[in-house]
């Protein structure tokens, strides 16, 4: 089983941007397949706001660090203005830097 | 002088400051405001909440979120202030005039392109409430495609 996605295979541009990086390729064990596509681009939010848990929790794991963007599939351009709005809703103590 | 900017205020008053506290940080807040000529879009106030780490022993506290349009002096002596109020626990002053405006105008580009695309396919510009997002989720197309490609 492949999780080969995100536009490889087409040919296109863009297509062999994300050879090179680990590219989830064939997974061993029942790994259910990741859905890669950016959350933000799928549900069209323009702005992240930093003072909406809700939105901000499901990048923040347990531990309190921000999850990569090879893990959530976030694009560049939403997990760069994620992580701003996450560092300042850490600010004020919405969400925890770290957790033990 | 240019044009104002707008700013969002958040801060975290004490949990041992009761609600005459609060507004009374609220109308100083509002005559700052006046007295540097901006104005006080919205006001919200959070109520109590609790911390997600503690901050000087404090493990809640009142959030007040206000919306202000204004020049950058006034931001400063705001800031300024509220540094040096003990009351406060923690503030943080953030510049949106140019994001919400950069969000705005993406929103109205993706508008017009779909738009454009749905009358290349013969379609009314808008489309109908429930239609589309649903169909395209993953099949395993993409597996075939990589062995046409090989």
């Amino acid at each position: 089983m492949s999780d080969e996605r995100g536009g490889r295979g087409r040919g296109g541009r863009g297509g062999d941007r994300d050879k090179g990086k680990g590219g989830d390729g064939p997974r061993r064990g029942g790994f259910f397949r990741r859905r890669r596509v950016c959350r933000f681009c799928a549900e069209k939010i323009d702005y992240i706001n930093y003072k909406d848990v809700r939105m901000l929790a499901p990048f923040v794991p347990e531990r309190g660090k921000i999850q990569p963007r090879r893990i959530s599939g976030t694009c560049a351009m939403h997990q760069r203005k994620l992580q701003t709005a996450i560092k300042r809703a850490r600010q004020l103590a919405l969400i925890p830097y770290v957790t033990e | 002088m240019s044009t104002p900017r707008q700013y969002e205020l958040v801060y975290i008053v004490t949990p041992e400051a009761s609600e005459q506290e609060v507004s009374d940080l609220h109308s100083q807040i509002e005559q700052i405001i006046q007295r540097y000529n901006g104005t006080l879009d919205k006001t919200e106030n959070w109520g109590r909440r609790k911390l997600a780490y503690e901050i000087g022993h404090h493990r809640e506290g009142t959030y007040v979120v206000e919306t202000i349009s204004g020049s950058g002096e006034l931001v400063k002596e705001i800031d300024r202030r509220l540094r040096v109020t003990d009351q406060v626990i923690r503030h943080l002053v953030v510049r949106v005039d140019e994001a919400l405006r950069v969000a705005d105008r993406t929103r109205v580009a993706r508008r017009a392109s779909q738009a454009r695309r749905r009358v290349a396919r013969g379609l009314p510009p808008e489309p109908a409430p429930g239609e589309g997002r649903g169909g395209e989720t993953d099949q395993d197309d993409d597996r075939g495609e990589m062995e046409v490609q090989r």
